[in-house]
């Protein structure tokens, strides 16, 4: 019986030549990753392990992106820890504000991760990387800090579901309309436990940003990791960046899936999901009229290029509905950077947008834009839950880029085709 | 070894937030994050609960964000144990790696009722109901969980290997 590609990589990762699903193994990590609010815990029970050194410092990466710029003392503190950490042990791939972005947008950005590798990182969405063909998947701050003593972690091998897709998305369709549909279908523990791995004819018609909204929501399905196979796109997007080998693997023909799903691209539509889970989605032909008092557009779901150039392609030459408060965040400098160059920042601050600096920030209720009660928001964030942005008593509704500057502008959930 | 307590119950899908809203996420005290645990769908959670109580859930416990502040507010309230039919798979590994024992079992978790007296041998993975007088078999941890538990935890799992100097061939 062959293996699902994750379970090839984490093969090639614990020296055996087979491994099935189920075993528990150790397997040698590529990267290991911590954020501001992750890592410093992480220190702590580093500290506690009596360990000394870090087992690697190019192989562990920290980025301060949550509540950055500081937003309170609390977080300054939380900052300095992992700040003077880095120091200390000499941490190469440490991103303070000035270089940071969000962090699953700026390691494929700076090239860190590519095809092959394995990565931890005390971040749920840190399988995100599934998109380059890495095995990537969330851990917690212990997890972390056990990974950067030893450079292993213990992993129970995922099975696998497969996701086929096909056809052509039509316009003002993305790959988070894919990622929310399928989730939608498969509810949210539809994949717990397991790897999602996407194939099939149509994963050419989507461009790597696509890729990357769609790996990194596939936690949001329970899933251990959401990985696709390397293709000219990706080997491109790596060479753009490369200051590593990469290494291609592919699922043997005979692998064994315990579920089988088709996508069809051409008969997708823009897709929304409704408070208060990622699988509540609705077809946007479906929803009916759901006004407003917030848009944000970012995250490490939509914050790269493609989501700006989607989000201005619309906003170009509009102004935003009043009393929509429109809240923009590139996701990395890089990303701001090329927004300035393309014109993107003019068009937003004129359509009555606001622009923010690199972070988290509201899409986890942290800063930069926080519901009150009774308030709803339309945002390219990937969880709704009860008070993830605000209030308890506010409501999150998760769409594309496109959907949302559509919103903006109309100032209740629109389709972007119909502006 | 043993725990008794008395039975606190929630839904499916009880995810992280609600555990611990990611406002609080600036601290990492599990006595401070204690305080604010469950605070979304119950507010007076953490004044109801005594020491050693115990939480029993649905299906897909801890889903969300990878944020160990989850386990650890349950940790710091005093809980002594959670019981789920199933769990999101980064919760299940923070609460061992943390040292929060967690339990699978769904017979347990849909016919235990709120305050339900509830003793639970976690060495033979029995549950006892003594409200309800009945019994209640949950899966067994996987070996390699166990030698986890056997050090406490990750932490006393990567110290003594750090100390036999073994990482390298593993
Ligand atoms: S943007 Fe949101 S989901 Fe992504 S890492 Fe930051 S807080 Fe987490």
């Amino acid at each position: 019986m062959g293996m699902t590609m994750t379970q090839k990589i984490i093969a090639a990762h614990c020296g055996k030549e087979i491994v099935t699903a189920g075993e528990f193994v150790e397997m040698n990590l590529d990267i290991v990753l911590g954020n501001d609010i992750t890592t410093p815990v992480a220190i702590n029970e580093f500290n506690k392990m009596g360990a000394s050194e870090v087992f690697d410092k190019n192989k562990i990466v920290i980025v301060l992106d949550h509540f950055t710029p500081n937003k309170d003392i609390k977080s300054a503190q939380q900052c300095k820890i992992s700040r003077e950490f880095a120091k200390e042990k000499e941490i190469k791939n440490f991103f303070d504000v000035g270089q940071m972005g969000i962090e699953h947008a700026l390691l494929p950005e700076k090239g860190l991760v590519v095809s092959g590798d394995t990565v931890i990182g005390a971040d749920s969405h840190t399988c995100t990387y599934g998109a380059l063909g890495a095995f990537s998947t969330g851990v917690g701050s212990t997890d972390m800090a056990g990974g950067m003593a030893l450079g292993t972690t213990w992993i129970k091998v995922p099975e696998a579901i497969k996701i086929n897709v096909i056809g052509k998305k039509k316009p003002f369709v993305s790959g988070k309309d894919l990622i929310l549909h399928l989730i939608g279908k498969i509810g949210v523990d539809g994949a717990t436990y397991k790897s999602i791995e996407f194939t099939g004819s149509g994963i050419k018609n989507l461009s790597m940003d696509d890729r990357f909204s769609i790996s990194n929501m596939a936690v949001e399905a329970g899933g251990k990791n959401g990985i696709f196979p390397v293709d000219d796109k990706t080997i491109k997007y790596m060479e753009e960046r490369k200051i590593k080998d990469w290494s291609i693997f592919e699922a043997d023909e005979d692998a064994l899936y315990d579920e089988e799903i088709t996508i069809n691209l051409d008969e997708l539509n823009p897709t929304v999901a409704f408070p208060s889970s990622p699988e509540n989605t609705k077809d946007i032909e479906d929803i009916g009229v759901i006004k407003i008092d917030q848009v944000m557009i970012g995250s490490c779901t939509n914050g790269r290029i493609e989501d700006m150039r989607a989000a201005a392609q619309i906003l170009k030459g509009k102004k935003v509905a009043d009393g929509v408060r429109t809240i923009i965040i590139p996701a990395t400098q890089e990303v701001y950077k090329q927004c300035i160059k393309e014109g993107i920042l003019e068009i937003f601050i004129d359509a009555g947008a606001v622009i923010s600096t690199p972070t988290c920030g509201p899409c986890l209720g942290g800063h930069m834009g926080i519901l009150a009660s009774g308030e709803k928001a339309v945002t390219t964030t990937n969880r709704n839950f009860v008070g993830r942005m605000g209030h308890k008593e506010s409501e999150v509704y998760l769409a594309s880029p496109a959907v949302a500057a559509a919103s903006a502008v109309t100032g209740k959930i629109q389709n972007p085709n119909k502006i | 070894m043993n725990t008794i307590g008395k039975a606190f119950k929630f839904g499916d899908n009880i995810d992280t937030d609600l555990i611990i809203p990611a406002r609080y996420l600036n601290s990492t005290d599990p006595k401070e994050l204690a305080m604010y645990c469950m605070q979304d769908i119950d507010e007076e959670f953490t004044d109801k609960i005594s020491e050693g109580d115990i939480i029993v859930g649905g299906k897909n416990f801890g889903c969300g964000s990878s944020r160990e502040h989850a386990p650890l507010a349950i940790k710091g309230a005093g809980i002594s144990c959670v019981i789920a039919k199933s769990y999101a798979r980064i919760f299940y590994r923070n609460s061992f790696n943390i040292g929060l024992p967690i339990l699978e079992s769904e017979e347990a978790s849909e016919k235990i009722s709120q305050g339900d007296e509830i003793q639970v041998d976690f060495t033979k993975g029995i549950i006892k109901n003594i409200t309800k007088k009945e019994e209640y078999k949950a899966d067994k941890f996987p070996e390699f969980i166990q030698s986890i538990i056997k050090y406490n935890g990750l932490v006393g799992y990567v110290k003594n290997k750090l100390e036999q100097g073994d990482y390298n061939d593993l």
